[in-house]
C-alpha cells in the first residue's frame, strides 16, 4: 500500500516538474477509462477508493475518477465534452436527468446493450425493484447502472418527544398522528416541531407514490413524452393545504428549498424532519440528543391497503459515447460495472456512506454483519424501498427536464405559504410544468 | 474656555472618520472572522449552528489535518501542494497576462488615431457582456478543437482578454496631461519609449491594484477549471474547496473546510500586503 | 473621448492590439456567434437536433409574465448594488486615505475580505442569515423583526442585495485608493490652506479628479451587478421565495445551465447583452461627459 501510494505521489511530482500536464504515464499500456462524477467530499473521496479498488484488482483497465461539481454542473460538462466529441467513458447522472439521458439517444449507451455487446451479465433482478426501476425501459431494461441511491425518510427528536408527554419509541405513522405530535410539542414550547428537506422531493413525489397515486399521466412518463402533471389531484390539494395550516397555526416551518433545511434537525431547531436518508451521518455527528429514523407517514383516508414503496434519489452510472470510442474500451467499462454490481462492493459502499443497498444481497450482507444492530433504524429506508411490489406509480418519475419542474413546485408552494390560494397554486405548477413537459417533448422529438 | 470647547468639538468631530472605518471594517471583516474562528471549532458545533465568537481549542488538529489529510483511510484527496501550485500558476498567469495584453490595446486605443479605433475598442468591450455560463459549450468546443483541454494554456489563455482591464487604463491614460505627451516628441521619443518611461511608471499604482483584483480572480475561477480539467494533478484549491462543501448530502467537515479556506487566502493576503505598498502609500510616504 | 495630442504610426497601434483581438477573437466572439445561433433555435440538451424557429425563442419569453417580473427585478437589485457598492466603498476610501492615526491597518483590513473564495462566501452567508442557524437571523428574530427570507421576498431581496455589494465595496475601494492615490498631494493642501473645509474640499476637488475612475466603476459594477452575481443569488435564495429575487442572469443560467434549454437561454442573453450595451453606450455617451479627464 504504501509503496504504490509513494510511487504514485513521486511521479505527480515528477510529472509537474517535467511539465506534463496529466501524469497518466504508467496507465499507458492499460485502458483508459475517464468517469466523471458529481460527488463532493467525503462522498467523492469514498467513491474514489471504491475505483482505486478496482484498479488494484486487475492489470488491464485504469478508471480515473474526476469530479465535475454538483450533479447539475457534472451534467453540464459532459453535455459540453459530448458536444466536442469528448465525452466521458461514464458519467454520474443525478436521478431527475434520468429522462434527459434517455432521451438523448445515441450519446448514451444503454447498459443493457453494453453487457450484450462485451458478453458480460449484471442482473436486473439482483436490484431492488425501486431502484433498478427507475433506470431501466418500460420493458425492464437497464439504462445506466444504479449506485448510489438515497430515499426520504422522517427523522425524530427523541428528547423533545419526551418533553412533550410522546411515547419516544413510537414514531407517528399517519398524517393525524403527526399533526397530534406537532400541536403536543408545540404545546411543550418546542419552536419548530415540524420541517421538511427537499419539499417536492418529500411532499410530492414520495406522497404519490406510497399512496399509488400519479404525479404525472403516462405511468409518471414511462409510457412516453406527452406526459402531464397531476398534482393539483385533492390527494396533493389536501396535503398542501395541510401544510399551509400547520404554517399558520406554528407546527410546521417552511425551511427553504431542496436539503436547505437539513440543519435545522441536527441543531435541535425542528423536532421532527423529512430528508433524504443520507442525512443520518450529519444527525449522527451532530445532535446532542437522542434521537430515531421512521418510514414517512401516510393519509390512512387517502390510501388503499397498506401504503406503498417510496421512490429513490441519488444518481446512477450512465455509459457515453464518442466518436472514435473502441470495443475495448467498452469492454473495460463493463468489466468495471460487473465490479462495482458486487454485493459486496455495494454493502460496503452502504454502510461506508449511509447510501442505501441498492442490491437484495448487499442489503443482507449488510444485515448478517450485524450493522442494523449496531446502528438501529439504518435499515428504515431500505425496509420503506422494499415494503411492496412496484407498481406504475412508485417506480419512479421519468419526465423531461424534472429539475425545472422541481423549481416551479418549490416557487408555487411559496407562494401558497405567503397566502396565495392552494388549489390556485398547484393549478398553476400544473400548467407550467406541462409547458416544461411540451418544450422538453419538442425538442427531443425525431 | 472657549479654546477649549473648540478642541473638544474638533476632537469628536475626528473621531467620526475612525468609527465609521471601524464599522465598516467590522462588517466587511465579520465573514473572514467567522472563516477563523470556525476553523478553530470541531465540526459538530459549526454544523448545529452555534458557533461561539471566541476561538475553540481545536486549531491546531484542524489546520493539520487540513494540510496532511492527503491519505485518509477510506478516501482520496489531492495533496494540498498540488493544488496550491496549480493555483499559483494560474493565477499569475491570468493576471500578468490580462496585464499586458490590456495595457498595450488600451494604448492603442487613447494614443494613436487609425482607422476602425473605436471599432477595436467596442469589439473588446462587448466580449464583457456575453455571460460565461451561456458561451461555456462553444467556448469549451474551441478548447477542445485547439487540444488544449487539461493543460495550463487551456486553463489560463481564455480568461486573458479583459475589457475591464482595458477600459480601467484607456480611463486612465486620458487623464494623462497632454503637455507630458508634447514634451515627449519635443525630445524625440517615439511611441515605444514613451509607453516605456512616462506610461508604465505612471501606471505603477493602477497595474499593482489590478493585479490584486487579477491575482484573486485567477485564484478564485470555479467553473472553468471545472470544466477543463480532468485529472487529479491539474486541480485547484478552489475546486478542493468546493468537493468540500458540495451539495450537501453528507456531513460536511465544516472545520476542515474552514481551515483549508484560511491556507488558501494565504496567498491572496500576501498579494494584498506585499502589493499594497505600491498603491496605497502610508502616511510617511505622503509628507514628501 | 479622443485625446488631442497623439502619435501617428501606422503600424504599431495594430500590433499593439493584436494579442488582445486574437484572444477576444477566438475564445469571445467566435462562441458568442455560437450563442446567438442557439437563439434562433430549437435544440435537445445534447445537440443532437435542432429545429430552426426564427424567433420563436424570444417571442415566447417577451411574453412571459414572469419574464416582465424579472425584469424589474433586475433592474432594483441592479440599481441599489451599483449605488449601494459605489457610495459606501467611496466613503470608506476617503476616509481611510486620509491622514488619520492607523490609515494603513483600516486599507489592510478593509481589502482582506477579498480574498474569500466566493464558494465559501456563499456559505458564509448562509450561517449569518439563517433564521434558526445564522448569527444575525437569530439576533433578528429576537429583536422581534420576524426575519425569515425563505418566505419573505423582501427580505430576501434585502439579502441578495447585501450580500452581492458586500464583494463589490472590497473591489471597488481598491480602485478608489488607487484613484485617490493618483491625485497630487499639492493640489489637495493649496486647497486645504486655502481654508476649504473636508466636505467642501471633497465635492470641489477629490470628486471631480476621482470621476474616470467613479465611471470606469459604475460601468464594471453595473456589469457585475447584472452578470457576476448568480453565484450569490444561487447559494442563497434560488431566486425565491417565488420569484422574488430572481435575475436576469440568475434565469439564463437556470434555463441554460440546469435546464438544459440552449435555445431560451441563448435568447435570453442576447437580450441582456442588448440591454447592457444600450446602457454602456448611454453611460459614454452621457454619463461620461461629465467625467474630467485632464
Amino acid at each position: 500500500m504504501l509503496t504504490r501510494r509513494t510511487l504514485g505521489l513521486a511521479t505527480a511530482a515528477l510529472a509537474l516538474a517535467a511539465g506534463l500536464s496529466s501524469g497518466a504515464a504508467l496507465a499507458q499500456q492499460k485502458t483508459v477509462v475517464e468517469f466523471w462524477h458529481g460527488l463532493p467530499q467525503p462522498l467523492g473521496g469514498q467513491l474514489e477508493e471504491v475505483v482505486k479498488g478496482f484498479n488494484a484488482s486487475q492489470d488491464k483497465v485504469q478508471v480515473n475518477p474526476s469530479f465535475k461539481g454538483s450533479y447539475p454542473e457534472t451534467m453540464q460538462a459532459a453535455i459540453a465534452a459530448f458536444r466536442a466529441g469528448n465525452a466521458p467513458h461514464i458519467v454520474q447522472m443525478f436521478e431527475v436527468g434520468t429522462a434527459t439521458m434517455l432521451a438523448a439517444g445515441p450519446a448514451v449507451k444503454p447498459v443493457h446493450q453494453l453487457m450484450q455487446e462485451t458478453g458480460a451479465t449484471v442482473d436486473p433482478k439482483a436490484y431492488i425493484p425501486a431502484v433498478s426501476g427507475y433506470y431501466s425501459s418500460k420493458d425492464g431494461k437497464m439504462m445506466a447502472l444504479p449506485f448510489n441511491s438515497s430515499t426520504n425518510i422522517m427523522f425524530y427528536n427523541k428528547d423533545a418527544f419526551q418533553k412533550a408527554g410522546l411515547d419516544p419509541n413510537k414514531a407517528p405513522a399517519t398524517w393525524p398522528e403527526l399533526i397530534g405530535a406537532a400541536k403536543a410539542l408545540k404545546a411543550a414550547g418546542i419552536a419548530c416541531p415540524f420541517t421538511t428537506s427537499w419539499p417536492t422531493w418529500a411532499q410530492f413525489e414520495q406522497l404519490g407514490a406510497i399512496h399509488d397515486t400519479p404525479f404525472a399521466s403516462q405511468a409518471n412518463g414511462f409510457g412516453g413524452l406527452n406526459a402531464e402533471l397531476k398534482i393539483n389531484a385533492p390527494l396533493y390539494v389536501k396535503h398542501v393545504q395541510t401544510l399551509v395550516d400547520m404554517q399558520k397555526e406554528g407546527t410546521f416551518r417552511y425551511g427553504g428549498r431542496d436539503n436547505k433545511p437539513d440543519g435545522l434537525f441536527p441543531s435541535g431547531e425542528c423536532a421532527i424532519i423529512h430528508a433524504s436518508s443520507g442525512l443520518r451521518s450529519r444527525i449522527a455527528k451532530e445532535a446532542t440528543f437522542a434521537w430515531g429514523a421512521a418510514p414517512l407517514p401516510y393519509w390512512p383516508d387517502q390510501i388503499k391497503g397498506e401504503p406503498k414503496n417510496g421512490i429513490i434519489g441519488g444518481a446512477a452510472f450512465w455509459v457515453m459515447t464518442a466518436p472514435k470510442r473502441t470495443p475495448a474500451e467498452y469492454k473495460a467499462v463493463s468489466e468495471f460495472f460487473t465490479y462495482l454490481a458486487k454485493p459486496e462492493i455495494d454493502a460496503k459502499w452502504h454502510m461506508d456512506t449511509g447510501y442505501v443497498p441498492v442490491t437484495f444481497k448487499g442489503f443482507e450482507l449488510a444485515k448478517a454483519e450485524g450493522f442494523y444492530e449496531k446502528n438501529p433504524g439504518a435499515d428504515v429506508p431500505a425496509k420503506q424501498l422494499t415494503r411492496t411490489p412496484t407498481t406504475e406509480n412508485t417506480m419512479g418519475l421519468r419526465l423531461g427536464n424534472l429539475p425545472e419542474i422541481r423549481n416551479i413546485i418549490q416557487e408555487e408552494l411559496e407562494k401558497a405559504f405567503q397566502g396565495q390560494p392552494v388549489q390556485q397554486s398547484l393549478d398553476t405548477a400544473v400548467q407550467r410544468g406541462n409547458v416544461v413537459l411540451r418544450n422538453f417533448e419538442r425538442a427531443n422529438k425525431n | 474656555m472657549t479654546a477649549s470647547h473648540t478642541t473638544g468639538g474638533r476632537r469628536l468631530i475626528d473621531l467620526v472618520p475612525h468609527i465609521v472605518l471601524i464599522v465598516g471594517v467590522l462588517i466587511f471583516a465579520f465573514p473572514i472572522y467567522v472563516t477563523l474562528i470556525g476553523s478553530t471549532w470541531d465540526s459538530a458545533t459549526i454544523g448545529r449552528g452555534n458557533l461561539p465568537l471566541i476561538p475553540g481549542g481545536e486549531a491546531f488538529n484542524n489546520y493539520s489535518q487540513a494540510w496532511s489529510e492527503s491519505h485518509g483511510a477510506r478516501a482520496s484527496y489531492t495533496p494540498v501542494r498540488v493544488m496550491v501550485l496549480n493555483s499559483l500558476v494560474m493565477a499569475l498567469a491570468i493576471a500578468l497576462g490580462k496585464i499586458a495584453i490590456s495595457i498595450l490595446s488600451a494604448y492603442a486605443v487613447a494614443f494613436f488615431r487609425f482607422p476602425f479605433r473605436m471599432a477595436f475598442f467596442w469589439m473588446i468591450f462587448i466580449t464583457l457582456m456575453l455571460p460565461v455560463e451561456v458561451r461555456i459549450i462553444p467556448t469549451y468546443k474551441v478548447v477542445a478543437d485547439l487540444g488544449l483541454i487539461d493543460s495550463y494554456a487551456g486553463l489560463t489563455i481564455p480568461l486573458i482578454a479583459s475589457a475591464t482591464a482595458t477600459l480601467l487604463f484607456r480611463q486612465f491614460f486620458l487623464t494623462i496631461p497632454d503637455e507630458l505627451v508634447e514634451a515627449a516628441r519635443i525630445d524625440g521619443a517615439g511611441a515605444v519609449r514613451f509607453f516605456l518611461d512616462v506610461v508604465l511608471p505612471l501606471s505603477k499604482t493602477n497595474i499593482a491594484a489590478l493585479f490584486v483584483i487579477l491575482f484573486i480572480y485567477g485564484w478564485n475561477q470555479y467553473l472553468w477549471p471545472l470544466l477543463i480539467t480532468n485529472s487529479a494533478d491539474m486541480e485547484t484549491i478552489v475546486i478542493g474547496i468546493t468537493k468540500m462543501i458540495g451539495t450537501g448530502e453528507a456531513a460536511n467537515d465544516w472545520n476542515l473546510i474552514m481551515a483549508t479556506t484560511v491556507l488558501a487566502m494565504l496567498p491572496p493576503v500576501a498579494v494584498v500586503v506585499f502589493m499594497q505598498r505600491w498603491f496605497v502609500k502610508g502616511l510617511v510616504d505622503s509628507e514628501k | 473621448m479622443q485625446r488631442r495630442v497623439i502619435f501617428d504610426n501606422k503600424l504599431l497601434p495594430y500590433l499593439l492590439l493584436a494579442p488582445q483581438v486574437a484572444v477576444t477573437l477566438v475564445f469571445f466572439i467566435w462562441p458568442a456567434a455560437q450563442a446567438i445561433w442557439q437563439s434562433v433555435h430549437i435544440q435537445d440538451a445534447f445537440g443532437l437536433r435542432s429545429e430552426f424557429v426564427w424567433f420563436e425563442n424570444f417571442e415566447v419569453i417577451l411574453r412571459d409574465p414572469n419574464y416582465i417580473e424579472t425584469l424589474k427585478t433586475t433592474a432594483i437589485f441592479s440599481v441599489s448594488v451599483t449605488v449601494l457598492s459605489l457610495g459606501v466603498a467611496l466613503l470608506l476610501a476617503v476616509l481611510a486615505d486620509s491622514k488619520i492615526k492607523g490609515a494603513r491597518a483600516y486599507k489592510t483590513l478593509l481589502i482582506w475580505p477579498y480574498a474569500l473564495a466566493p464558494a465559501v462566501a456563499a456559505v458564509l452567508w448562509m450561517f449569518i442569515f439563517n433564521p434558526e442557524i445564522g448569527s444575525l437571523g437569530q439576533l433578528l428574530n429576537r429583536l422581534g423583526l420576524d426575519w425569515d427570507y425563505r418566505l419573505n421576498g423582501t427580505q430576501a431581496m434585502i439579502m441578495v442585495i447585501l450580500a452581492a455589494s458586500w464583494k463589490q465595496v472590497a473591489y471597488n475601494f481598491i480602485f478608489f485608493l488607487a484613484g485617490l492615490q493618483a491625485i497630487p498631494r499639492s493640489v489637495m493642501e493649496a486647497a486645504s490652506i486655502d481654508g476649504a473645509g473636508p466636505v467642501r474640499r471633497f465635492w470641489t476637488i477629490t470628486f471631480p479628479l476621482l470621476s474616470p475612475t467613479t465611471f470606469f466603476l459604475l460601468v464594471v459594477d453595473m456589469v457585475y451587478a447584472f452578470f457576476e452575481t448568480f453565484g450569490t443569488i444561487h447559494a442563497l435564495t434560488h431566486g425565491g421565495p417565488g420569484k422574488s429575487t430572481e435575475t436576469l442572469i440568475f434565469r439564463v443560467y437556470q434555463d441554460g445551465v440546469v435546464n438544459n434549454d440552449l435555445g431560451a437561454s441563448s435568447a435570453q442573453s442576447v437580450i441582456l447583452m442588448v440591454i447592457v450595451i444600450a446602457l454602456t453606450a448611454v453611460q459614454f455617451r452621457f454619463v461620461e461627459r461629465k467625467v474630467h479627464y485632464a
